[in-house]
């Protein structure tokens, strides 16, 4: 009984479950990858584990608390959350903030794009496996976390907007010194840009990775380096620029960076590139500061309206939608993380690439679950992933605040 | 005490491996301890070691108010890792619920869902909080399994008790 046929062995399909504790991840998010043999031929997402509820709390919170529990989002880029939810509220209270507040408020926010870069250029050298440059570039970033902590007094939450300015002030004495911190930096980042185009440990291990081509990334919506390092054009600080941002487009200085490569290789540069271009930002603000008051002062109860504030966080557009209602509590309060954007575009990079290509691909987008686990429902290739369906949740809170209402006056 | 009894005491205290997991933290916190870990403070010159395994790891370093959602997994990986096992609960988050205190996802407190050794507290706990925290986990440590402070390593110094003061920017960064 033995038969001459030939027969074609299909390589059985794995699924591979990563998370939601896993090496490679440093936050709790869970990835099942379907491969077969080496190859990554289907990625679901799985989120949620980080879901605090943010947005439902920030409804029984005044303003002013929302500042800091908006913050409180991410520890990464708090500086944008806090920055934008204050943008907000101006917004939507239709006051005009004093202009050193807006410089300071910008300063901070590329001050933080600084840091976050530099962050995930070392969690990029760590999942290649590079790590003498990983523990370099967390050194060189206490530089740039010194600073911020001399300007605000906390090292990762500033907390330095409130509604109608800053909290603090950049003092004169400060200023020369931040100026040197700048160009230590400066050096330092030129010699990562090197490290990253022309060492071959690094440079190997994610070109060609990754592939999201233009048209993919348009499609799926990436925002932030992820669709610059597609050449995608989007960034909202030059597209829709807000606070000095305005100013500081209108020198003419600054370009956009772009990539066309489309691939990991490509992001990475965008961010490095992009990380001394935010020194120059930063230098040109320290330059061009002027003097006044720091702040104005906004009555607590907000007009009813409804306002929709966007900024160029490091990973891309954050979009804070505010609807007020003539209280000093928000009505809703609606964040849309860059991270949320991104993970769209995130099943069709990894499909097609090695196993042990994962962890660079997925921390090319720069994942930051805690930012997007506002929301629970995440749409991936059409595939519906709930963990906990949403009407669960609803009727989960609803019960939760009617038995402990929080702070009713 | 057996010698093989008293060389294993005197190894958990000299070289604890700890793991860190984030329970629905905001990162603030998971950065710090990263930072606590990187050059600057260098918390490996205590012989701490990050893993990645809850298996190898002595003490977990948990970070964030624990959310609904991740409870059973943070009890399941507790159970996971072999005894004796620390948990060290980073951050005001960690310690209190902090912001998030009283949202209906959030249980508030790495405690109310398995036993915890220390609290650092702090929004984030700055790196010099945390090697703090974790030099007096180890003294504490080393007073339970009966191991003389002597007997530890000679740079085993206390470091300085966190102050307010605020780092340098002219910081040493080495030529390379
Ligand atoms: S204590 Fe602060 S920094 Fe730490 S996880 Fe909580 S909010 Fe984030």
């Amino acid at each position: 009984m033995t038969s001459t046929e030939k027969r074609v062995v299909i390589p059985p399909r794995v699924s591979i479950p990563i998370g939601p504790q896993h090496p490679a991840l440093k936050e709790p998010g869970m990835f099942k990858l379907t491969i077969e043999g080496e190859y990554i031929v289907d990625a679901e997402v799985n989120i949620g584990y980080n879901h605090r509820g943010v947005e439902k709390l920030a409804e029984s919170n005044t303003h002013i608390q929302n500042l800091y529990l908006l913050a409180r989002i991410c520890g990464i880029c708090s500086a944008t959350h806090n920055g934008n939810y204050a943008q907000a509220v101006e917004f939507a209270a239709e006051v005009e903030i004093p202009e050193r507040a807006k410089y300071i408020r910008t300063l901070i926010w590329e001050l933080d794009r600084i840091h976050s870069h530099i962050l995930w250029l070392g969690v990029a050298f760590h999942e290649v496996g590079f790590d003498t440059a990983f523990m370099y570039t967390w050194r060189d970033r206490e530089v740039v976390m010194d600073m911020l902590e001399s300007i605000s007094g906390n090292r990762v939450h500033h907390d330095m907007n409130t509604v109608g300015g800053v909290r603090r002030n950049v003092p004169d004495e400060l200023v020369p010194r931040l100026l040197r911190g700048l160009d230590r930096l400066e050096e330092r980042m030129k010699y990562y840009r090197d490290v990253v185009i022309y060492e071959k440990t690094f440079w190997d291990r994610v070109a060609g990775v990754g592939i999201l081509e233009t048209d993919v990334a348009k499609r799926t919506g990436a925002v932030g380096p992820t669709a610059r390092g597609s050449n995608v054009p989007v960034d909202v600080r030059f597209n829709d620029p807000t606070q000095a941002y305005i100013p500081m487009m209108d020198t003419g200085d600054f370009e956009m960076v772009l990539s066309d490569r489309c691939d990991v290789a490509g992001r990475s540069v965008v961010r490095v590139v992009e990380t001394l271009q935010a020194i120059d930002m930063c230098r040109w603000l320290l330059q061009n500061m002027p003097d006044g008051p720091i702040r104005e002062r906004v009555r607590p109860r907000i007009q009813p309206n409804e306002v929709l504030a966007r900024h160029e966080a490091p990973r891309g557009e954050l979009i804070h939608y505010l609807v007020t209602n003539g209280t000093d509590k928000p009505e809703r309060i609606k964040v849309r993380a860059p991270t949320h954007a991104n993970w769209v575009s995130m099943a069709h990079t990894l499909r097609g690439n090695y196993l042990a290509d994962a962890p660079i691909i997925l921390a090319a987008i720069d994942p930051c679950y805690s930012c997007t686990d506002r929301v629970v429902i995440v749409d991936a290739e059409d595939d519906t992933m709930e963990l906990v369906p949403l009407d669960v949740m609803r009727v989960r809170a609803n019960k939760w605040y009617k038995m402990h209402p929080r702070r009713e006056e | 005490m057996g010698f093989l009894k008293r060389l294993f005491n005197k190894a958990k205290v000299k070289s604890p491996w700890v793991f860190h997991f984030n329970s629905g933290s905001c990162n603030g916190c998971d950065i710090e301890i990263i930072a606590a870990l990187m050059p600057r403070l260098d918390l490996e010159r205590f012989g701490v070691k990050l893993v990645g395994s809850p298996r190898h790891a002595d003490i977990m370093l948990c970070t964030g108010p624990v959310t609904e959602q991740i409870k059973p997994r943070l009890q399941r990986i507790y159970e996971q890792m072999a005894e004796p096992k620390y948990v060290v609960a980073v951050g005001s988050c960690a310690c209190s619920g902090g912001v998030f205190r009283g949202a209906y996802n959030v249980l508030g407190g790495v405690d109310q869902a398995i036993p915890v050794t220390a609290y650092i507290p702090g929004c984030p706990p700055k790196p010099a909080a945390i090697t703090y925290g974790a030099y007096q986990l180890l003294r504490v440590l080393a007073d339970m399994m009966g191991v003389e402070p002597a007997q530890l390593a000679p740079e085993f110094e206390e470091p300085a008790p966190p102050s307010p003061e605020c780092g340098t920017i002219e910081t040493e960064v080495a030529e390379i």
